[in-house]
C-alpha cells in the first residue's frame, strides 16, 4: 500500500512547486493539478517530444507532473473560485506558490479555505517567505541560487571567471524538498492531534541553509569560504581533486590517500600497469604502505618523510589517470577500497549498470502515443509502500469531467 | 487573527513529532542533517557514538570552524551545526553489555537510522533481520552512497563522489572549462532531506498498517532524480547532455531565457545574476538601461537573443561592470526584472532581512553560545525549535540510560568502568 494513499493534494500549477507535487504523487497521494484556461506556461518548456512543440509534448511537463491528475479552473471567475473552494474543502493538503497580491485578491488563502476544512494543511512556497519586503520581486532558479549562497561557493580557482550556478533547477528543487518535509511533518502531527496548519516555505531560506560550510564558517568563526575548481569552497585554499584521464574524461579523487593500506593499493596498481619503473617516488609509496598508522594532516608540510609520502600518493593518482580511462579509474580504485568517482553526465549515470541493477529506470506508458518511455525512478526504496509513477502527466483538462463533474 | 499572526503569539506550541524516538547512528551531514529536522520538530533523537574511537567516525566532530582558540572533539563547528537538539550517548557495540544496551534502546525506538558504509550494522549483529527480531515493527533507514544492493554497493563515497557519479558535477560548469561541480556537498544536504522524507513516509505507513520496513536509500540514486528533463531528452529524443557547447550552467534551456547569466560588478569578486523570463522582462530591462545596442534588430526576439547570446552578455556585462552589485539589484528589481547580487556569506547571514530568524543561537555545553543553520519554514501550529547545541560525547548517558533503561548513576558509572559505554 502506498505511504500516502488516501491523501488528497490540490496543487496550483507553478514551476516552483511542481517537484513537490511529484514527490507526493509518486508516493501515492492523489494530487490534483489545477491549471488556468489555456494551460500552465510550463507546458511550453523545452525539450519537446521529437523536438515538436505542443501543449502535451513538453518533457519538462512530463517529468514534473507524473502521477497527477489535472483540471482547468479559471480562478479569476466567481464560478472558478467556487469550484476551487469545493476542491480544497475535500483536500488534505493545498500546495501553492501564487504571487502575494493574487492570493489575497482571489480570496483563496489559508484563512479563506480553512473555514470549510479546519484540519487543512496549507503549504505556501514563495521566493522570500510570506511577509517579506521583497515578496513581489520576480525570481528565477538562477537569481534564487545567486542570492542564497550556492553560487558564491561554485566555480573555478580563476576568479576572473564568473561563479557558476549548478544545473538542473536545484534552487526550485531545494525549496520543494522543504515543502515536502514540512507537509509530511504536518501529516504526522495531524494524525496524532487532528489539527491542520499553515506552512510558509521560503525558497531563499531553503537554499541559504543548503550551503554546508559556507554558512556555518561565517556563523561560527566569521570566515569566508572561496570557490575552487571542482572541490569544496574553503577559507584556506586546498589542492585540486579533479584529474583528467586518458580518454579525456574527468574523475574526482575525493580525499587524498593517507593510510598505509591506500598507499599499498596505489603501489600495487602502479605495478600492474607497469608504471613503477618510470616513477622514482614509488619508494615513498612503499614506505607509506609499511607505516603503522595514517599520516595526519598536521604532519604534512612539517615532517619531511610524511610530506614526501603524501605527495607521492597524489602524484601516483595523477600518473594512473594519464594511463587509464575515467571509468576504469573509478572502478579500479573503488575495487581497491579508495573512494573516487567518475564524472558522468546525467545520461551516462542513468545507463550505468549499477542503477539499472537497482531498478532505477522506470517504464511509463503513454497510451495516447502508444509508446512507453524510460523515466528516472525512485529517490528511495520503501518496499512496503513503494514509490511508483502511477500515470503519465495529465493533458490539459484531462480530468475535468472525472473530478469537477 | 490570521495564521501568520498566530506564529508570534507566546502561548506554548506543541511539537509535531513528540513521542517519536529515533535510535540514531547518523553522522557527517548526509545522515545527521536528516535527524536534525526530526529533532527540531520534537522527535527524541538519541545519537549513539563509539566511546573507543571517541565518536571520530564522524569526521566533523573535531574539525573547524571553531568558535575560539579551543580545539578537540567537542569543538567542531560543523558537528554542532548538524546535531542540534539531539541527545548523545556512547555504546561500545564490541562488548556484550554494549550489545544488550543497544538491544534495549532499539526495543524502545520507532526507527533506527544510519549512514555507514553498506554492511557495517550487519557486521555488528544489527542488520534488518536482527532489528526486526528485537522490535517487529521497527523502521530502519540506511543511507549510503550507492545503497546496500547493486554492483557498487561496496564502493565508498563522500559528497563530491556522489555528485561526480550522478551527473551533478558535470552539469555545473562553463564551456571549454573542466567541470566546476558544486563547491560543497550539496548531496549531503539533499541526501539528508530524502532520508528525512523516507523516515516520515515510513512512519506514516506504519501508523496506518502497523508495519515497519527497511528503506535502502542510495544517495547517488536520489541525486539522479534531480536531472529529470535532461534525462527524458536522452531517453525520448536520444539527445545527450554531453554535447558541444554544454554544459553552460549559467544559461537556461528549459525554458530558454536570454539574457540569463552572472555578470561582473565593481569591487572584489563582485557579481550579479540577471534573467529575462520573457519579452516583458526584456522590455523592462531595456527601459532601465536605455542603451542604443539594445535596439539592434538581432535582439528583438528571444530567438535572436539566444542566437547572439555571447554578444548580448558582453554588452550587459559592460553595463554592470562599473556598478555596485546591490545597486544593480535595486534598479532591476525596482523594474520587476529578476535580478540578485551573488551574495557572500556575510552579506546574506548578517545583512539580509530575508534571512531574519534563520540563524538560531544555540547553547552547546562546551562551546557556549553559537549560531547555527535554522530551518526555512514556519509552521503555524508546530514551529521548529533549535535551542540546544549538539551533544558532547556521552553527554546524556545518565539521563537516557536512567530514564529508558532504569539504570542508576552507579550502574552507568559501572558500565563506563567496564568499557561498555
Amino acid at each position: 500500500m502506498s505511504a500516502l494513499a488516501g491523501v488528497r493534494v490540490v496543487e496550483l500549477a507553478s514551476e516552483r512547486i511542481a517537484f513537490a507535487g511529484k514527490l507526493l504523487a509518486d508516493m501515492g497521494a492523489d494530487v490534483i493539478l489545477v491549471e488556468p484556461p489555456g494551460g500552465d506556461p510550463a507546458r511550453g518548456y523545452l525539450p519537446f517530444l521529437d523536438d515538436a512543440p505542443g501543449p502535451d509534448r513538453s518533457l519538462w511537463w512530463w517529468h514534473y507532473h507524473t502521477s497527477k491528475r489535472g483540471v482547468v479552473i479559471d480562478l479569476e471567475s466567481a464560478a472558478g473560485q467556487a469550484s476551487f473552494k469545493a476542491l480544497a474543502a475535500g483536500a488534505d493538503i493545498v500546495l501553492e506558490s501564487e504571487p502575494a497580491g493574487r492570493r489575497a485578491r482571489l480570496g483563496l488563502d489559508y484563512d479563506d479555505l480553512r473555514q470549510a476544512r479546519a484540519d487543512l494543511i496549507f503549504v505556501s512556497v514563495t521566493p522570500f517567505g510570506r511577509g517579506s519586503p521583497n515578496a513581489d520581486a520576480p525570481v528565477t532558479d538562477l537569481t534564487i541560487l545567486a542570492g542564497a549562497g550556492p553560487v558564491w561557493s561554485c566555480g573555478y580557482d580563476d576568479h576572473t571567471l564568473p561563479p557558476v550556478r549548478g544545473g538542473g533547477g536545484q534552487g526550485f528543487h531545494t525549496a520543494c524538498h522543504f515543502a515536502v518535509m514540512s507537509a509530511l511533518t504536518a501529516l504526522l502531527y495531524r494524525a496524532s492531534s487532528g489539527e491542520g496548519q499553515f506552512i510558509d516555505v521560503s525558497m531563499h531560506g531553503a537554499s541559504n541553509v543548503t550551503t554546508e560550510a559556507a554558512s556555518y564558517s561565517w556563523l561560527v568563526a566569521r570566515q569566508t569560504v572561496q570557490r575552487q575548481t571542482g572541490r569544496h569552497a574553503a577559507a584556506v585554499a586546498t589542492q585540486g581533486t579533479q584529474m583528467l584521464c586518458r580518454d579525456g574524461r574527468w574523475v574526482n579523487t575525493g580525499v587524498p590517500p593517507r593510510s598505509p593500506a591506500e598507499f599499498g593499493y596505489i603501489l600495487g596498481w602502479l605495478r600492474e600497469l607497469g608504471l613503477e619503473e618510470g616513477f622514482p617516488d614509488a619508494i615513498f609509496l612503499e614506505i607509506g604502505a609499511a607505516m603503522d598508522r595514517p599520516i595526519t594532516y598536521d604532519l604534512i608540510g612539517v615532517d619531511a618523510e610524511a610530506t614526501a609520502i603524501f605527495s607521492a600518493g597524489r602524484e601516483a593518482l595523477a600518473l594512473i589517470a594519464e594511463n587509464v580511462s575515467a571509468y576504469d579509474y573509478f572502478i579500479g580504485f573503488q575495487r581497491r577500497g579508495i573512494a573516487v568517482g567518475v564524472i558522468y553526465s546525467p545520461e551516462e549515470a542513468f545507463e550505468d549498470e549499477h542503477f539499472k541493477a537497482r531498478g532505477f529506470q522506470t517504464a511509463v506508458a503513454h497510451e495516447d502515443l502508444d509508446r512507453t518511455f524510460r523515466y528516472p525512478g525512485a529517490p528511495y526504496q520503501l518496499p512496503a509502500s513503494p514509490w511508483r509513477i502511477s500515470r503519465r502527466a495529465p493533458k490539459l483538462g484531462e480530468h475535468d469531467q472525472e473530478i469537477l463533474g | 487573527m490570521t495564521a501568520l499572526d498566530s506564529q508570534a503569539d507566546s502561548a506554548p506550541k506543541p511539537a509535531a513529532l513528540a513521542g517519536i524516538r529515533i535510535c540514531d547512528f547518523c553522522g557527517q551531514l548526509a545522515g545527521a542533517g536528516a535527524t536534525k529536522w526530526l529533532a527540531a520538530f520534537g522527535a527524541e533523537v538519541i545519537r549513539i557514538e563509539d566511546p573507543v574511537r571517541e565518536g571520530r567516525w564522524d569526521i566533523l566532530r573535531g574539525i573547524g570552524p571553531y568558535v575560539d582558540e579551543r580545539r578537540g572533539l567537542e569543538f567542531g563547528g560543523g558537528y554542532n551545526n548538524h546535531n542540534t537538539q539531539k541527545l548523545g550517548v556512547t555504546i561500545n557495540v564490541r562488548t556484550e553489555r554494549g550489545k544488550e544496551l543497544l538491544t534495549e534502546l532499539i526495543r524502545q525506538s520507532d526507527c533506527v537510522t544510519e549512514n555507514f558504509a553498506a554492511g557495517v550494522l550487519e557486521r555488528w549483529g544489527f542488520g534488518y533481520g536482527a532489528l526486526k527480531a528485537i522490535k517487529p515493527d521497527i523502521i530502519y533507514v540506511s543511507n549510503c552512497g550507492f545503497g546496500h544492493v547493486g554492483p557498487y554497493s561496496a564502493f565508498k563515497t563522500w559528497g563530491p563522489i556522489v555528485q561526480a557519479v550522478s551527473g551533478l558535477t558535470y552539469a555545473s560548469g562553463l564551456p571549454d572549462q573542466p567541470p566546476a561541480g558544486w563547491g560543497y556537498s550539496y548531496m549531503d544536504h539533499t541526501g539528508g532531506y530524502y532520508m528525512a522524507m523516507a523516515i516520515m513516509l515510513a512512519l506514516l505507513h506504519r501508523r496506518r498498517t502497523g508495519e515497519g520496513q527497511w528503506v535502502d536509500l542510495a544517495c547517488t540514486e536520489a541525486a539522479l532524480t534531480l536531472h529529470g528533463p535532461a534525462l527524458l531528452d536522452w531517453t525520448v529524443n536520444g539527445r545527450p547532455s554531453r554535447r558541444e557547447g554544454q554544459p553552460h550552467a549559467n544559461r537556461n534551456t528549459s525554458p530558454p531565457m536570454a539574457p540569463h547569466g552572472i555578470y561582473p560588478c565593481a569591487g572584489d569578486d563582485a557579481w550579479v545574476a540577471i534573467a529575462c523570463r520573457d519579452e516583458a522582462d526584456w522590455e523592462r530591462l531595456k527601459s532601465v538601461i536605455g542603451a542604443t545596442w539594445m535596439a539592434d534588430a538581432a535582439y528583438a526576439s528571444l530567438d535572436g537573443r539566444l542566437a547572439n547570446q555571447d554578444a548580448l552578455d558582453e554588452h550587459l556585462g559592460a553595463w554592470t561592470a562599473g556598478q555596485d552589485k546591490f545597486a544593480v539589484q535595486g534598479r532591476l528589481r525596482g523594474a520587476s526584472v529578476p535580478c540578485s547580487a551573488v551574495q557572500r556569506p556575510q552579506e546574506r547571514v548578517d545583512h539580509d532581512p530575508d534571512t531574519d530568524g534563520l540563524w538560531p543561537e544555540v547553547t552547546h555545553t562546551a562551546m557556549g553560545r553559537v549560531r547555527a543553520d535554522g530551518l526555512p519554514v514556519r509552521m503555524s501550529r508546530t514551529p521548529w525549535r533549535i535551542e540546544r547545541g549538539a551533544p558532547c560525547l556521552g553527554e546524556h548517558n545518565e539521563e537516557v540510560f536512567g530514564r529508558l533503561l532504569g539504570l542508576s548513576p552507579q550502574d552507568v558509572a559501572q558500565l563506563r568502568a567496564e568499557g561498555a559505554i
